[in-house]
């Protein structure tokens, strides 16, 4: 992770939000998506060519992944480059604002790369075609085969610019990948860059692994494994393959999460049939109880301040979603609608919580405030569970499963996202089948 | 002619009915409430000894039948006394499978807590819960559901 920080110079500013005319509205979802045309990146013809790297086609790939950030949104409207009315290069220096609002462009990004001395540089301009001016200009220099994290920063610059908040392109998702039959699937972790690039498998499948899930400093994950059939909570240090249980409880621990900051995993921890939650420090190794009920509490997820846990608990009869203080006081109940409510997760903004919901045979991902008003269902289908939230709190990632025939026939587990607002619902292109998603924070903070 | 079409449409009709009745006796056999109570699945621990009970959606309790079966377990654990054995708990697939998780371990615990009060000791009886990963009817219907609710008892080897 180290080897890839990217050094970032900015050397030409020109913030200026009172005079920006254009601007995403991104709490309405894509009801009108902005055009935007990205022009494919110069390459300056004195660049290096490198092995496994064809430094001639970076200009048009990195624009590539920027367009298919943009259309995943929902937000923007990419437009087809052989409508561009502009060489790159002339375009970089000044844009001829008129010949870009012809082909119905309000933004245009353009920009220009180089390789020398084993180092890429790469420098992009945002220009308003409206108000005929440059919005933003950075430029980077990195390794070269960072070339795909630097597609997802400029996206993400370029999102922030427009919508007025973070981005969350230059980001990984961990999930399981799911392989074989229903009833005897092989689980595996794997890690992906958030567009579905460069997949990785963390571990071989032989041991049933579920539910894992990022810290927030992104360098080690918790989740579940039934490594020698003894079902634990875990930590794995992504870089280094290391591996740990999480504590030496006599029993199954599941269900874990980090604390916001990191130091702490909470987690269900079953004993004589029954399910509590509890904390374990990281650096002390301190155990802490947090319920002590006789009814099942688990799916425990901290609100981002640390002060408060939402969990999921049965102790009214009927699975339902619990606010508690962090010391396990002030127990809430705050779902009351019809049906069942499971895998409560708090936003990264602190506003809202996202959750799963059964009623009448359908399951629905939703989102509440965090006293349980204001609930909406975002989306209704056969089987679908888990949500996890991108890093700027816009967008939701979760599984969904399909009705099987006769011995598992038909049956697939596959990624979706879908926007807060209801709006962009899509399906992730994963190598195998895969479930339970977990998003991490940006990668260049 | 025309009697004969008349005949047959009753012949038909007999044969419906017929076929529905059957159809629903058939189902009624193997469910009550929601729980199994069919032997599609079920395999022995020993002769007349049955490996595993079924559960109610949501629910930990054990029917009469399945306590049944616990005792015939428990009699069985008590003749074998060098066998020691692991309860396996599972859910169906609509639920999530966290709570799943939790709600598997509480069914393993209800069936060791009854063979417990059996005689049996507690430290001969491991407990572990698959939640929903580990069905033994893969298809999406009542009946599969209702099967993949359960507590199997495992000779450990």
């Amino acid at each position: 992770m180290k080897k890839i920080i990217i050094f970032i110079f900015i050397y030409l500013i020109s913030y200026s939000y009172s005079n920006a005319l254009i601007k995403v509205d991104i709490t309405r979802g894509n009801l009108d998506p902005l055009p935007i045309a990205v022009s494919p990146l110069h390459v300056e013809s004195a660049s290096e060519n490198l092995e496994n790297l064809d430094t001639k086609k970076l200009g048009i790939n990195i624009s590539s992944i920027i367009e298919k950030n943009f259309k995943s949104t929902g937000l923007f409207n990419p437009l087809k480059r052989e409508a561009f009315v502009q060489k790159p290069d002339i375009a970089h220096l000044k844009p001829r604002f008129e010949d870009w609002r012809l082909i119905k462009a309000q933004a245009l990004v353009t920009g220009k790369l180089s390789v020398k001395d084993k180092k890429l540089k790469v420098e992009f301009r945002l220009w308003d075609l409206t108000a005929s001016k440059e919005m933003i200009a950075l430029s980077f220099t990195t390794t070269p085969s960072n070339w795909r994290r630097v597609a997802h920063i400029i996206s993400d610059k370029i999102y922030e610019r427009l919508t007025g908040e973070e981005g969350y392109f230059d980001t990984r998702i961990i999930y399981v990948a799911e392989s074989g039959p229903k009833n005897q699937r092989v689980k595996k972790l794997a890690i992906m860059d958030q567009d579905g690039a460069k997949t990785k498998y963390l571990t071989l499948g032989n041991e049933l692994v579920l539910t894992p899930r990022f810290n927030p400093s992104n360098q080690m994950v918790t989740y579940l494994s039934y490594f020698r059939n003894l079902p634990r909570v875990y930590l794995l240090d992504i870089e280094t393959g290391k591996q740990e249980v999480v504590g030496n409880f006599p029993g199954m621990t599941f269900a874990p999460r980090f604390s916001p900051d990191g130091k702490k995993i909470i987690m269900s921890f079953a004993k004589d049939g029954n399910s509590d939650i509890f904390t374990m420090d990281l650096e002390t190794r301190v155990v802490e109880r947090i319920t002590e009920h006789s009814s099942i509490d688990t799916s425990p997820s901290y609100s981002p301040d640390g002060k408060y846990i939402c969990f999921n608990s049965d102790r009214s009869g009927l699975q339902q979603i619990y606010v508690m203080k962090s010391d396990g006081s002030n127990v809430k109940r705050i779902t009351f609608g019809n049906g069942i409510y499971g895998t409560p997760v708090w936003s990264p903004r602190g506003d809202l919580i996202a959750f799963t919901k059964v009623r009448k045979g359908k399951f629905y991902i939703g989102v509440m405030r965090s006293d349980g008003t204001g609930e909406r269902l975002l989306t209704e289908n056969f089987y679908q569970e888990a949500p996890s939230w991108s890093p700027n709190g816009r967008v939701l990632v979760f599984y969904r499963e399909t009705k099987s025939g006769a011995q598992g026939k038909g049956f697939s587990a596959k990624l979706w996202s879908i926007d807060i607002t209801g709006y962009n619902e899509r399906k992730i292109k994963t190598e195998t089948d895969a479930s339970d998603p977990s998003w991490s924070s940006l990668l260049s903070k | 002619m025309k009697f004969n079409k008349n005949l047959r449409n009753i012949f038909l009709i007999l044969f419906a009915t017929l076929a529905l009745s059957a159809c629903s006796t058939a189902k009624k056999s193997q469910t009550s409430g929601d729980v199994y109570t069919g032997s599609d699945t079920v395999e022995y621990l020993a002769s007349g000894v049955k490996d595993r009970v079924f559960f109610a959606t949501n629910k930990s309790s054990l029917t009469s039948a399945s306590r049944e079966t616990l005792r015939k377990q428990a009699t069985f654990l008590r003749k074998n006394k060098k066998l020691n054995v692991t309860v396996e708990g599972h859910a169906d697939e609509r639920g999530t499978r966290e709570f799943n998780l939790a709600l598997g371990e509480r069914r393993a615990n209800a069936v060791k807590d009854y063979l417990m009060t059996y005689g049996i000791s507690g430290k001969r009886i491991s407990v572990i819960s698959y939640g929903k990963e580990r069905p033994v009817n893969s298809e999406s219907t009542p009946l599969a559901w209702s099967q993949n609710r359960r507590s199997v008892t495992v000779k450990v080897k």
